[in-house]
Parts: structure tokens; C-alpha cells; sequence
């Protein structure tokens, strides 16, 4: 049986219990210039629960999250990781913060010049959490197990095809073992079959790991398929909010656009 | 272009700042030294051999109008030294190595690897541009005094190809005339030629955007702008050697 046609059929997923928020994003407003990306935005992810920000091209869903992992300064507002305001922090802090924060790159943003396991290896190694070369050959191998991809830790990320690549940058983010994730556009760009097997690992990773995802994406399979919740992005504004299926039967023109 | 030449000396004084300070990139300081330096070393020779050889050929029938053959040595000897050798192998080392590094870069910025490095614990400054500056900034005058040197012997050998003149005799030609004021100057701007190249490359390569367009016009500018400013520290090197007396 074709998986991409049982995880089409699969239902929508719903909220776990409310728990304590492991990240809080409170009036955020960014602005490239005159151009305003984000208004007075505000969300909060819970523990364990996968949440999903969807919104068309453009709408500001990466910067978004560039401004919660610090890559990109708010101009107002305040967002806060694992119990600390991101702003606040100085770059020691922020990278120990990171060291607790998975980030997976649209582009997957792998290093051509290093073959999969020097991949994994720099964010372990730049994070200071070297270990024995037993050890590192142990966690490499964890998780490339965990995507399914053992046996390319000697290939160069040139050599793997666009799924792959996207399996072997989750790894990277793994390999830290994150308690939250960031994922930008997880299934964007790649073929039906391996956007559907890209979203089993999301929830793959969500049971094994226990971990919390905000998932950036306007592939309203991955959102169906992912979600726990969903947020909708309109106007850099957060307009609504809830489970894929409550959000499907609400009667808004500017959800139902997405939802038809 | 003054905006540009305003955000390219910020871009060396947060070399300064950050260069300094530890934490220190020191194996990858190595490892650009090695593709740097070292993989740009038959460039440079073939480079050396062929400017060496013509220069010596070129030069014979003026020379030998004015009865001067025996100056040749001298002449092409010091022209090596003095110009032709720092500024030959800056060019060819600016096109080879400034546009890599303004393409290598460039990429890394529109495929968001340098956004990866930093969320990895790692300030991509220090890790990618304070160790490419550095390593072209060392490796270049390394390389010029190689290139000098493979462009002598093929001054000796385009020399004997039509006449006979020994080892000896060549190399004690040239160490009559060559002093302080010509090596020491040469050497020292070789430095800023190889910082200029490292810095116009990062520049360029780390504030690439509009996508794979942009990582093209990153390379380049790199070489077309690290080609001008070669040929402007040339200038004033002339001019304060000159006004030091050493010209």
C-alpha cells in the first residue's frame, strides 16, 4: 500500500492536554524598513504538543522563528525559550539556549565542504558537548538510525538526494537532543511520497523524543498530518487559532482559503 | 560607493575586534591555510616560470641594442622582486582565491549554512571570514617569495637560451644590486595585498543575497574590486618607499 495514500486518509490530529508552555512569543512586531512582517504577534507552544504556524508565502512564517532562536533582533515585544527571554541574553547564554533548541533550515542548510558525520559532528562539537570517539560514533550513529540513514554517514551532502538531505539535517538537529524543534518549511520542495514520510518522522520524533515542535508551513497535509495545533498567520498578525479540524469547519473567508 | 566603502571598513574593524578575542579558529586557521596556500601553489609557480621566461625574452633585444646583455640578470632581477612578482601573483592569487571565497560564502549565506553555524554554537565570523583573512593575509607573501623565485630561474633559463651564462655568475648579478630598500617594501605589501584579497572576498561572499545571482556578483566583485585596491596599495607603497628613500 502506497504510505502517502494511508497518511492522506489518516484524520487530523488533536491538542494534547494543556501543559506548562515551553516557549511564549508575547507582541512580537518586526520590520524589514517600511516593510511591516510582523504586528503585535503572540503564541505559546506547550510541552510535548506539536503546533503548527500556517500562512501564505511570504507572511513572515521564517522570520518568525529566526527572531526565536535570536537570529534576527524583535523591535518590539518579548519571546521567551525554556523559562529565558531570548533578547536578554548574552552570545554564552544564547548558545547554550540553542544547545537545547533544534533548528531545521528550509534549505536543510547542510556543509558541502563536510562529508554526513562531520555534519552531525560540528553542532555536538561547537556546543561543547565533545565526547569520546566511541560516544560521537554512537550518537552519529543514533541518529542516523532515528531518519532511516545509516549507511550514509561517509557520503558528501552533494551526494543525497533532496529527501535525504532533509532526513540527514533532522539528524543534525537530533544529534543535540533537542526539547524543542523549529522546523521552516519541512516538506517544502519535495516530492508528495517523501513530504509524507518527512511528516511521519515529525511525529516520529514528537513520541520517541517527547519533544515540542513549532512547525512553520503552508502544506496543509503536513499541517494536518503534524498538528496538534494551528495557528494562522495573517498580516504578521496571529488571526486564529486552534485544532486543523476546528479551524476546517470554522466559517472565515480568510481560513477557509487555506482549508478549501 | 561611498556607502559601500563605509560598510567595508566596518567589516574590517569587526575583523580586528573579533580576530582577537579568543574563542581561537586555530584548526580551521590551518586547514585554509592548506587550501589557500598550498593548492595554490602550481598556479603560482606555472605563473612565476612563464612571467620570469617572457620578461627575460622580452627584454633581450632592447637590452642587447644599448650592448647591455650582461644588465639582464639585474634588470629582470629586480623587476621580479620590486613588481612584477608581488603584483603578478596577487592578481592571479585575487582570482583564484578572492573569487572562491566570495562564491563559497555567497552560497553559504543563500543556503542558510552561515544561520546554521551560528544556531550550532559557532560565530560564523570568526569561523569563516577572521580565518580566511588571516590565511590569505600569511599565505601570500609566502607564495610571492616562491613566485619570485621559480620567475628567477626561468629569467637563468631564458637567458641560456640564446647565450651562456652560469648560475653563479646570474645570481651574483642580481645580489650586487639588490638591497634592503628593494626586498623588505616588496615583501611587506604583500601583507596588505593578501588582507585586501581575504577581506573584499568575505565582504562580498557574507553580504551576498538575491540567491544564486547574487553568489555570481559576489565573485565576482570580489575580484574586480580586490584587483583595483592591489593596484591603489601599489601606488602608495611606491610613494612612501619613495618618500623613505628607498625607491
Amino acid at each position: 500500500m502506497n504510505p502517502a495514500t494511508t497518511l492522506q486518509s489518516a484524520p487530523a490530529r488533536t491538542a494534547p492536554a494543556a501543559t506548562e508552555a515551553v516557549l511564549t512569543v508575547a507582541h512580537v512586531s518586526k520590520a524589514f524598513g517600511s516593510n511591516q512582517v510582523l504586528r503585535d504577534f503572540s503564541l505559546s507552544l506547550n510541552q510535548g504538543e506539536n503546533l503548527v504556524v500556517l500562512g501564505k508565502s511570504g507572511s513572515g512564517k521564517s522570520v518568525l522563528i529566526k527572531c526565536i532562536i535570536g537570529l534576527l533582533p524583535v523591535d518590539a515585544g518579548r519571546i521567551t525559550v525554556l523559562g529565558q527571554d531570548v533578547a536578554s541574553l548574552d552570545h554564552a547564554a544564547l548558545d547554550q539556549l540553542r544547545a537545547k533548541v533544534g533548528f531545521l533550515f528550509q534549505s536543510n542548510a547542510l556543509y558541502d565542504s563536510m562529508t554526513v558525520r562531520e555534519n552531525l559532528l560540528f553542532p555536538l562539537r561547537r556546543h561543547w558537548l565533545t565526547h569520546r570517539a566511541g560516544e560521537e560514533n554512537e550518537l552519529v550513529g543514533g541518529a542516523l538510525e532515528d531518519v532511516g540513514l545509516a549507511h550514509t554517514a561517509d557520503m558528501m551532502p552533494a551526494e543525497l538526494s533532496g529527501g535525504m538531505r532533509k532526513r540527514i539535517a533532522l539528524a543534525r538537529t537530533l544529534i543535540l537532543r533537542p526539547q524543542i524543534i523549529l522546523y521552516d518549511e519541512p516538506t517544502t520542495g519535495l516530492d508528495p511520497v517523501t513530504a509524507r514520510e518527512i511528516d511521519q518522522l515529525i511525529l516520529q520524533v514528537q513520541q520517541k523524543y517527547n519533544t515540542s515542535a513549532l512547525i512553520i508551513s503552508h502544506d496543509m497535509n503536513c499541517v494536518r498530518l503534524t498538528a496538534n495545533r494551528v495557528a494562522l498567520l495573517v498580516e504578521g498578525r496571529c488571526y486564529a487559532e486552534g485544532s486543523y479540524a476546528e479551524l476546517e469547519q470554522r466559517d472565515d473567508p480568510a481560513i477557509h482559503e487555506f482549508f478549501a | 560607493m561611498l556607502a559601500e566603502t563605509g560598510a567595508m571598513t566596518h567589516f574590517a574593524g569587526r575583523f580586528f575586534r573579533e580576530g582577537f578575542r579568543p574563542r581561537y579558529e586555530v584548526q580551521e586557521l590551518l586547514r585554509q591555510c592548506y587550501i589557500i596556500g598550498y593548492q595554490s601553489l602550481p598556479l603560482v609557480g606555472i605563473t612565476g616560470f612563464i612571467m620570469g621566461i617572457v620578461l627575460t625574452l622580452q627584454s633581450r633585444p632592447t637590452m642587447a641594442q644599448f650592448g647591455a646583455e650582461a644588465w639582464i640578470p639585474t634588470m629582470v632581477g629586480l623587476t621580479i622582486i620590486r613588481e612584477m612578482g608581488p603584483i603578478i601573483t596577487a592578481l592571479i592569487f585575487a582570482g583564484k582565491i578572492g573569487s572562491s571565497i566570495g562564491a563559497e560564502l555567497g552560497s553559504m549565506r543563500v543556503t542558510e549554512q552561515i544561520d546554521a553555524m551560528e544556531v550550532s554554537g559557532t560565530n560564523p565570523f570568526k569561523y569563516l571570514v577572521v580565518t580566511r583573512v588571516l590565511a590569505t593575509t600569511l599565505m601570500l607573501p609566502i607564495l610571492t617569495l616562491l613566485a619570485d623565485a621559480v620567475a628567477l630561474f626561468a629569467a637563468y633559463v631564458g637567458i641560456n637560451l640564446k647565450g651562456v651564462t652560469s648560475m653563479a655568475l646570474f645570481t651574483n648579478s642580481i645580489l650586487q644590486r639588490l638591497t634592503f630598500g628593494d626586498v623588505v617594501p616588496a615583501v611587506i605589501k604583500t601583507f596588505f595585498f593578501g588582507f585586501v584579497i581575504g577581506l573584499i572576498g568575505c565582504y562580498k561572499g557574507y553580504h551576498s543575497d538575491k540567491g544564486t545571482e547574487g553568489v555570481g556578483q559576489a565573485a565576482n566583485s570580489a575580484v574586480v574590486v580586490s584587483s583595483l585596491v592591489i593596484f591603489i596599495i601599489d601606488l602608495l607603497a611606491v610613494q612612501i618607499t619613495g618618500a623613505l628613500g628607498l625607491n
